[in-house]
């Protein structure tokens, strides 16, 4: 091996390499691989046809998320077909031999929430899942990213994945973050200044001194949106806020185990005049309260900015997708947002709906109440989260509130439960996907922090939080 | 064993939208099934039919003027969502290669991974391409995976693709066989990786 100064991503890639054989992508060995209902079913058949056990059931965890519903979860999934597929993971997980959090079990919950929370995720791995959103377990310093389901099934059948190397991007925020300003904004900038594409081929690492001075979960809601700008994934380096967070988890090591491997988790870090094939930076004091107004996560403005025209778009190609997005959101160029009513607030998703999101929201809306004709639900990433936020009576702020506090599951960030945005109405949501019917088939979605969402719900309106502070 | 991709002439579907995410070509409440069979018939279904479930006139699918086994598609096509099942709805519906000028990543392996070829073209090339099949919608299309080459009427581009994935494209591999002629050495470092 080289004395090359290597980046932490070509550190951890590099040590988990299998095989790396002419004209063939690399093999790269998975240590953790993190399995739900909508992606795997397929991939198990393969196996079955294949006559092949699970490679290493104690690297593979799976739950329930996708098709769950947020209110009595206690009785049987109402939809069909849901529940079939929630069946076919308990079929499958019991066949196999799969350790399953399954709805009741106090360790359910959105299976980028749960495996953090676990401290199944640790720094140094590889993590992969069938979901694109993956890129979260990074905030703690490890190659994280989603996959296809060929490829659940190869990581079931061998632990292994055929990766080609992405490129490198390492993207530098430093500066004070302004007021009302959280790790969501931060994102949804950056995201808004290279674009939905601006990283696809690329695996970005995070820096700066306004990265990490963030807490571990804020920079989970940062590596998690990775994939909406087209990266392969996001990670940070780990340091003390991360060793910190991770220490008695329920899966970490413990004892003497945990100081070794802190020991180990601190060579991670890019070495000095280690190189990436771009470079990005920005300025945390550039950055205020965004908010998206169209139907990609790249459309997204200050609250208080004025929603772009065609002609101040930089290609011209872009123009007609422009213009029909904006058809859809009913939405006027050039207009403000601010103030434009809204129908819904989802609190909740892989984004935000960890325990730190929910205590801001609660401060926010502490002793006030929803806006008139608002509906507003908060949904947990996970049971732990769900008893944390009861344990500290935020259950009882919410309810004051007019907010609901349900269950935790991907609710309405994805459409797929019965949790779903009406046709034509406006949600502000902490999700990740501002699509085309991603929320519900004609929903409209204005992504945004919790801060911002929690001011909407107040007034009932898009809101630039800072008013309210 | 998956189908064997060769050279595939046909007609081409143009579809002149930037940013086509996998919620547009299969929306979340369509991916319930347990096997790979059936997605097509909700292939962007959104856009295809109204809320009351009525073809909608003016989707280019929907349009008896196009046809043919090609997709052509506005840059960063197949972003968001890891889903596999927009690739078997692509291919399900009976398209066997997507052009466009940027594909996303995720979208792209599950492409190769289920024998649907990913043609990336310069902006210029997929702009002519386009236009030309708005207006003359019988244009032939040749798709040479050989070669790496497209053309219609005069215009012919080189397009990459790796040569691994090349290979099993051509003759129908999927990556778990070669994965799983490495079983000893992955055995071997699980153990000494525990």
């Amino acid at each position: 091996m080289s004395n090359r100064p290597k980046t932490i991503f070509e550190k951890i890639w590099d040590a988990h390499v299998v095989k790396r054989a002419e004209g063939y992508p690399d093999a790269l060995f998975i240590d953790r691989h993190f399995i739900h209902e909508v992606t795997s079913p397929q991939a198990f058949d393969g196996l079955r046809k294949r006559n092949l056990p699970v490679f290493n059931i104690q690297r593979t965890t799976a739950t329930a998320d996708h098709n769950v519903p947020t209110k009595d979860q206690h009785l049987p999934i109402k939809e069909a077909l849901s529940r079939h597929q929630v069946e076919t993971l308990r079929k499958n997980c019991a066949e196999f031999g799969v350790e399953l959090y399954d709805l009741g079990h106090p360790y359910q919950g959105i299976v980028h929430i749960i495996g953090p929370e676990l401290g199944l995720t640790l720094p140094g791995m590889t993590i992969v899942c069938g979901d694109s959103h993956t890129s979260t377990h990074g905030a703690f310093g490890n190659i994280a990213f989603g996959i296809g389901t060929s490829e659940v099934e190869q990581v079931l059948a061998t632990q292994c994945i055929l990766q080609y190397k992405p490129k490198t991007m390492r993207i530098e925020i430093n500066g004070q973050l302004g007021k009302g300003v959280v790790s969501k904004d931060i994102i949804l900038y950056i995201i808004s200044k290279i674009s939905a594409s601006g990283a696809t081929g690329y695996f970005v690492e995070y820096a700066g001194d306004t990265i990490r001075n963030l807490s571990l979960e804020a920079r989970m809601t940062i590596c998690n949106m990775s994939i909406e700008m087209g990266a392969r994934g996001g990670l940070i380096a780990p340091d003390e806020t991360t060793f910190t967070y991770i220490k008695g988890r329920k899966f970490a090591p413990i004892g003497a185990a945990f100081d070794e491997a802190v020991a180990t988790w601190k060579k991670l870090a890019t070495d000095e005049g280690a190189k990436y094939d771009v470079v990005l930076t920005f300025d945390a004091a550039d950055i205020a309260p965004m908010i998206t107004y169209g139907t990609n996560p790249g459309m997204g403005i200050k609250v208080t900015d004025r929603i772009p025209t065609p002609a101040e778009l930089k290609e011209i190609s872009a123009q007609a997708s422009f213009t029909k997005s904006l058809e859809y959101m009913a939405l006027q160029p050039g207009a403000p947002l601010l103030g434009k009513p809204i129908d819904y607030v989802f609190i909740g998703s892989c984004t935000n709906a960890r325990i730190e999101d929910l205590r801001l929201v609660a401060g926010m809306v502490k002793g006030k109440k929803k806006a008139e004709g608002v509906e507003v639900w908060v949904i947990p990433g996970s049971r732990q989260v769900e008893a944390q936020a009861r344990q500290e009576g935020l259950d009882k702020i919410f309810e004051q509130a007019g907010f609901e506090l349900r269950s935790p599951g991907c609710s309405a960030c994805l459409g797929m439960n019965e949790d779903k945005v009406p046709p034509g109405k406006y949600c502000i949501s902490t999700s990740n996907r501002n699509f085309e019917g991603r929320q519900g088939p004609k929903s409209r979605t204005f992504l945004a922090s919790p801060l911002s969402a929690a001011a909407a719900a107040i007034t009932g309106k898009v809101t630039d939080v800072r008013e309210l502070m | 064993m998956k189908e064997k991709f060769t050279t595939l002439v046909s007609t081409g579907v143009p579809l002149p939208i930037e940013n086509i995410d996998t919620d547009q070509i299969i929306p979340a409440r369509f991916l319930k099934a347990t096997t790979r069979e059936g997605f097509g018939d909700n292939l962007f279904r959104d856009w295809r039919y109204d809320s009351a479930q009525n073809p909608m006139a003016d989707f280019a699918l929907n349009q008896s003027r196009y046809s043919g086994k090609i997709l052509v598609a506005g840059k960063n096509f197949g972003c968001g969502s890891s889903r596999e099942h927009a690739a078997w709805a692509i291919y399900d519906y009976g398209f066997r290669v997507v052009v466009s000028s940027f594909f996303a990543d995720i979208f792209k392996n599950n492409a190769l991974n289920n024998g649907l070829l990913p043609v990336v073209v310069s902006d210029s090339y997929l702009r002519s391409l386009l236009e030309t099949l708005e207006r003359e919608p019988n244009t032939s299309i040749t798709v040479n995976l050989q070669d790496q080459k497209i053309k219609f009427n005069d215009r012919e581009e080189w397009f990459e693709i790796n040569a691994y994935k090349k290979t099993c494209l051509t003759n129908g591999y999927d990556d778990i066989d070669y994965l799983l002629s490495l079983r000893n050495e992955i055995k071997e470092y699980d153990l000494s990786h525990a």
